[in-house]
């Protein structure tokens, strides 16, 4: 798992993201870090560096306003710190956070059982695969 | 290094590479060998999963996460044998005669691109999809714009034999789109051309090319490239370059071509999109059927906007939507409820947007939202949602409102949310699917490219044949108007065969 170091500040942040998340067993968030993976395989060293360091920032950065990092924070104020990066009036800061966003959006929405969950239900066999 | 040559070499297999190529192949007959090089692999029939994540990494270029400069916008273009054509839904439009005479191309013709257009509307099997096959997130679309008065008309598709599997986009299962992997390709090798997949080409000099042949990765989708795995030094005596509105100009910025073309990667421009998301109270069919059948361009002079039906997969879904948490996720967990519009705005050539190169030559795209575009989406935005309420939506996620969730009850106040609408770059999320640009028609290469033949001015061995000949933005789903472009750069080459070769 390329963001291994800070993983639990990743998974803070998907259940931040996408509440759903706060219920998957072990298997689920091995599946999610799996897709996790899969998709920064072949990025440069470099967007891997970013993201560690947006994470960290994610981190540490309530401890200013808060007296505790990300990972001890309660969840309404988990949001309200990601809310406040998405809408930074920085767009570097805006666009960072997007970036983590997908990453983590892929991740979840990404894995077969999340479509299920959802009733995404697409086939190749189109009409015909219609109860 | 290996040394190869050809005649004729082809760069790039979508809708641009794989006409001239197929236009080119019957001189495969008299003798004269002809490649096509191809970046992307060539997959299987039965490697067309429908998976999303799965496929988009297979078919598009950076898995379908490249984005621009300063990051505020994707665009997403195909990376395969037969290019974009395979991840596009087969909208097949011909080119709108106001667009054209705009342009302003000295000797392009509106009537010589309709009657090339035609020909391949009627090559890829256009027509318009009978209505029981069209599925309920198409009706409501047309329901609602016939309640607001809106002058809703039917795209036709090149489709043949389609299941409505929903998944054009993640490249058809059933081979049912009428792509150049399935018309044009096939057909030029047929008549001997020679089609290389996973084939780079790296830079373009005088009448040679360098290229880099990739070996399959581990576990990746496609076949192998029928050439080993290397460097290669590809000489030809015309070189037709169909790499798409990024690549084309970046080879040729990489070249250093740059110096004597001057206008090289400028004109940049792409339909920026967002979606909107209507849910309704019950599930409607949405991802079963062709996804986009209807649109509305009566306000793209006026409004800088169009609107299309669209129906995308989870993943791109979620990332399509402003936010995150429980109204994001109330939206998703209602997907079989949700009815969606694609918003495409109008951008305009200017001396910002263009393509440029990086340290490494690859190539980096810079954009900036133009106040139109801007203002286009957010009225696209607006209308969709009175679509969406008129169609029975009981709530609408709106990307560019303060709140972005509305409900069916505040329906009443969607000039007021649009006069407080905000767009953030970084934050709404702005995805594009038409590049257009970068090596310009016109009449020197003080105002462009090429000529109204795609053939780079000075070069009498080099052209262009895609959607980076277009000297502005085309205002409709660009394929047909491709091909007709390309349809006259073989045109050209076949003439000047004699002296060329």
């Amino acid at each position: 798992m390329p963001l291994n170091p800070d993983l639990a500040i990743f998974r803070a942040v998907v259940s931040t993201i996408v509440p759903e998340a706060a219920a998957l067993d072990e298997q689920g968030w091995h599946d999610l870090h799996q897709v996790v993976e899969a998709l920064l395989r072949d990025r440069p060293e470099s967007l891997m560096r970013q993201i560690r360091m947006f994470l960290g920032a994610i981190q540490w950065l309530p401890v200013v306003r808060y007296g505790r990092p990300f990972t001890r924070l309660h969840p309404t104020a988990r949001t309200r710190v990601l809310a406040h990066l998405e809408n930074d009036r920085i767009q570097k800061v805006r666009v960072g956070f997007w970036g983590l966003r997908t990453i983590v959006l892929a991740g979840y929405y990404g894995r077969p059982q999340a479509a299920q969950a959802i009733g995404y239900a697409a086939s190749a066999r189109g009409w015909e695969a219609l109860p | 290094m290996k040394r190869v040559s050809y005649d004729i070499v082809i760069v790039g297999s979508g809708a641009g590479g794989g006409t001239v190529a197929q236009e080119l192949s019957p001189l495969c007959r008299q003798g004269w060998r002809i490649a096509v090089l191809e970046k992307g692999p060539r997959l299987r029939d039965d490697e067309f999963t429908g998976r999303e994540l799965e496929m988009a990494g297979a078919l598009y270029e950076d898995g379908g996460g490249f984005l621009t400069a300063d990051g505020t916008m994707t665009i997403a273009f195909g990376c395969a044998y037969g290019g974009s054509t395979v991840v596009y839904t087969g909208t097949s439009m011909l080119p709108p005669e106001r667009v054209i005479r705009r342009w302003d191309v000295p000797g392009l013709t509106h009537a010589d691109l309709d009657c090339r257009a035609r020909k391949f509307m009627a090559e890829n099997n256009a027509h318009l999809v009978e209505d029981g096959l069209i599925n309920e997130n198409n009706k409501l679309f047309v329901e609602g714009c016939r309640k607001l008065n809106y002058d809703v008309q039917q795209f036709p598709v090149n489709i043949k034999g389609c299941r409505g599997s929903s998944l054009c986009n993640l490249g058809c299962p059933n081979q049912a789109k009428q792509g150049t992997d399935r018309v044009q390709l096939p057909r030029a090798e047929q008549n001997g051309v020679e089609v290389v997949t996973r084939c780079q080409v790296l830079t373009v000099g005088e009448k040679t090319l360098a290229a880099r042949v990739a070996a399959k990765p581990a576990g990746g989708k496609g076949d192998p490239s029928p050439w080993e795995p290397g460097d290669y030094q590809i000489d030809a005596k015309i070189v037709v370059l169909s790499a798409g509105a990024v690549n084309t100009p970046a080879l040729l910025l990489r070249s250093g071509m740059g110096r004597s073309l001057p206008r090289l990667g400028y004109g940049f421009t792409s339909h920026p999109a967002f979606i909107i998301v209507g849910e309704h109270a019950r599930p409607i069919t949405n991802f079963v059927g062709h996804p986009k059948s209807y649109y509305v361009d009566q306000f793209a002079e006026s409004d800088h906007f169009v609107l299309e039906t669209c129906m995308y997969f989870p993943f791109i879904t979620a990332k399509s939507m402003v936010g995150f948490g429980e109204s994001h996720s109330a939206f998703m967990r209602a997907f079989p409820r949700l009815q969606m519009i694609l918003v495409l705005a109008c951008d305009e050539a200017d001396e910002y947007n263009r393509v440029a190169i990086d340290k490494a030559g690859r190539p980096v795209v810079e954009y900036r939202f133009q106040h139109d575009a801007i203002r286009g989406l957010i009225r696209g935005a607006i209308a969709s949602a009175k679509i969406l309420f008129a169609a029975g939506a009981v709530r609408v996620h709106m990307p560019v409102a303060r709140d972005t969730t509305i409900e069916a009850g505040d329906a009443a106040r969607l000039e007021e949310i649009a006069a407080a609408a905000e767009f953030r770059p970084g934050k709404t999320p702005v995805s594009a699917a038409h590049p257009q640009g970068g090596c310009g028609m016109g009449s020197g290469p003080a105002n462009s490219v090429t000529d109204s033949y795609g053939r780079v001015h000075g070069l009498p061995w080099l052209f262009v044949a895609d959607a980076s000949l277009f000297p502005n933005s085309l205002e409709i789903n660009p394929y047909v108007t491709i091909m007709a472009l390309a349809d006259r750069v073989a045109q050209r080459i076949r003439e000047e065969v004699p002296a060329l070769l």
